[in-house]
């Protein structure tokens, strides 16, 4: 596979700075048409969403068997989402990755967003939403504590966790660059950058930390991130529901989602790139990269459904193999081949170089990807509560009104944090591109690395 | 601009800006021979040979780091196993206090303490040098290199000399 060279950087560190900072210039029209746009979304998600809480989930789709359904599937859709962020930020960043650095902040961005959206899910599934801090432990009058048996209890430390987590290592990387931004600022921005750049000054003795500290954040985030999808996974391996039962969960939802949070990558930073004109910053070089990331998750995904497949088959268990078959040939046949086809096939289309390296394929492919990865999660859960062991009692779930206008709510209350944060943070990390870029030296030749 | 927060001591002293790196590490390792312990030197990003010439240790970011994690999984499995004793759940017969779920629950912890000690552990030693206000500039944070070191008034002429020699494109007083 011929890989696209990584482009010589012409810029100076001068002119990195010049460049990220023109990006929180005023904003074009189209930024503002798809500003307004998600915040339609959103207001659409919350009148739902009060109408839910007025008179109660009944409105959604849940039916006896199905009680898991748009929500939870959502839920963790946005969580999937999620994972890329912290591959490319922590993990590259552990594997001296030269490609992260021009998309990563973005990337973190739309994790800690992603994982903000993905909260929500659980408190708006559980009905009544005004005590969801009963899930927590603490001290009450009646004396008790939550079931840390159960996989639900793992996933409220788990998502917390990673929100916490991923939202301190997103600010602490911010830091240096909202200086660099303040020193450039004037009037009432300078101001409100100075407070948030917390007195940095780029001193010998703050670097010293702080590059340990990015080090150390970096290696917690790294198997956290790995946890919180496997975490996820076992909300349902854990049970005994056919279809859910496998041992392959974790690895097969942790590959999943970082395919997942990719395609929301490219699905992003493809137009932001030219709205915010960083062509230059973000190129063909960092699309073929993500796009063989894409490539490899998307052939485990690959490698995980015909394994469930055989795994179905092999086990000689009826209701295992009842489960697998209505999934390709049951009522819902068509939300079963959409996950097969826009994830296992589509993304064999990257083994081609002229496709990784054509962005309206690409940002096609990437639609695709999201399509599909909600469609999986869909397929898995409600096919299998769809069919659960009593045939009788077998019914398909019809989403409503109310599960499509918390959804569309989801992507324009994502949206709108998105592009609220890339008009406001330097969205391409000025040190660390600085750190790629040689500084002048008086005498020639010879640098440190 | 800043934090309503106790009004730092003003140090006297000499800031020179370099635009080349060689330069600038040149007169660091320069100045640190001649004695001087307390320079401080900006830069805009962390840059490897001038983390060599300050010569500093390595940071004890580690160790909070260390303490934040392990003080998370103690308090992950004695949080999950107290709780499970003081309001048991009894369910066929299984262990009350079992350990392999409560694994999950002492790893997040593991993690989130351990985030948590390193960032206070990073704003603690930054607080350190916070007391003491320098000179500095807003093209450090874009593409200079500064070198400042506390001087008192009769030695300026001979720090601003030294850095002018040794490439200094900027030498300012205060």
């Amino acid at each position: 596979m011929t890989a696209v060279a990584q482009p010589r950087i012409t810029q100076t560190h001068a002119d990195v700075t010049r460049d990220v900072v023109a990006t929180l210039q005023t904003p074009s029209r189209g930024y503002y048409i798809l500003l307004f746009s998600a915040v339609g979304l959103f207001l659409v998600g919350l009148l739902t969403f009060l109408i839910l809480i007025k008179d109660g989930l009944g409105h959604s789709g849940y039916t006896p068997p199905v009680m898991w359904s748009v929500y939870i599937t959502t839920f963790v859709f946005w969580v999937g989402i999620g994972h890329a962020g912290t591959l490319i930020s922590a993990i590259l960043f552990l594997f001296r990755s030269p490609w992260r650095t021009a998309v990563y902040r973005a990337t973190e961005a739309m994790t800690v967003f992603a994982v903000m959206t993905a909260g929500l899910f659980p408190i708006i599934h559980i009905g009544r939403q005004w005590v969801f801090y009963w899930l927590l432990p603490y001290p009450n009058q009646r004396y008790l504590w939550p079931n840390f048996k159960s996989p639900l209890i793992w996933d409220v430390f788990a998502i917390s966790t990673y929100l916490t987590v991923s939202t301190l290592f997103l600010i602490f990387g911010l830091i240096p660059d909202v200086a660099a931004v303040r020193d450039k600022a004037r009037g009432w921005r300078k101001f409100i950058y100075s407070q948030l750049s917390l007195g940095w000054t780029g001193s010998d003795n703050q670097w010293r930390h702080y590059s340990r500290a990015y080090l150390y954040m970096a290696a917690l985030a790294t198997p956290l991130v790995l946890s919180v999808h496997s975490v996820v996974s076992w909300d349902f391996a854990a049970s005994i529901v056919p279809g859910w039962h496998g041992t392959i969960f974790a690895p097969y939802f942790v590959a999943g989602a970082i395919y997942s949070g990719i395609g929301m990558v490219l699905t992003l930073l493809i137009p932001l790139r030219k709205a915010l004109k960083i062509e230059h910053m973000i190129n063909e070089y960092h699309f073929d990269n993500l796009s063989k990331l894409t490539l490899l998750t998307g052939s485990i995904l690959f490698y995980a459904y015909a394994m469930e497949y055989f795994v179905a088959w092999y086990s000689g268990n009826t209701f295992e193999q009842t489960t697998f078959f209505r999934r390709a040939f049951g009522p819902q046949w068509w939300a079963g081949w959409t996950m097969i086809i826009c994830n296992a096939f589509v993304s064999q289309l990257l083994w081609f170089r002229k496709i990784r390296t054509n962005l309206t394929a690409l940002f096609v492919i990437s639609i695709f990807i999201n399509i599909g990865m909600w469609f999986e999660r869909y397929v898995i859960i409600v096919s299998s509560l769809s069919n659960d062991y009593v045939p009788w009692a077998w019914d398909v779930l019809n989403p409503t009104w109310a599960d499509w206008g918390i959804l569309a709510g989801s992507f324009g209350w994502f949206g709108m944090y998105f592009l609220l944060f890339a008009r406001t943070f330097p969205i391409v990390a000025i040190q660390e591109i600085k750190e790629m870029i040689p500084m002048p030296r008086r005498r020639a030749g010879g640098g440190h690395h | 601009m800043a934090l309503p927060l106790p009004r730092p001591k003003v140090v006297p002293g000499v800031l020179a800006s370099f635009e080349q790196v060689d330069a600038a590490c040149d007169a660091i390792r320069a100045l640190r021979d001649r004695g001087h312990r307390d320079l401080t030197v900006y830069t805009s990003h962390p840059n490897h040979e001038v983390e060599e010439a300050c010569g500093h240790k390595n940071s004890p970011v580690r160790l909070f780091t260390l303490i934040g994690g392990l003080s998370g999984c103690a308090a992950g499995f004695a949080m999950t196993i107290w709780m499970s004793r003081d309001w048991p759940v009894l369910v066929g017969g299984k262990t009350i206090g079992s350990i392999p779920p409560y694994v999950v629950i002492a790893f997040e912890l593991t993690i989130l303490l351990g985030a948590f000690f390193t960032l206070g552990s990073v704003a603690l030693l930054s607080l350190a040098k916070a007391g003491r206000k320098v000179l500095y500039d807003e093209r450090f944070t874009d593409d200079r290199i500064g070198v400042f070191v506390p001087a008192r008034a009769d030695r300026e002429a001979e720090l601003t000399s030294f850095f002018r020699e040794a490439g200094a494109v900027e030498v300012r007083h205060g």
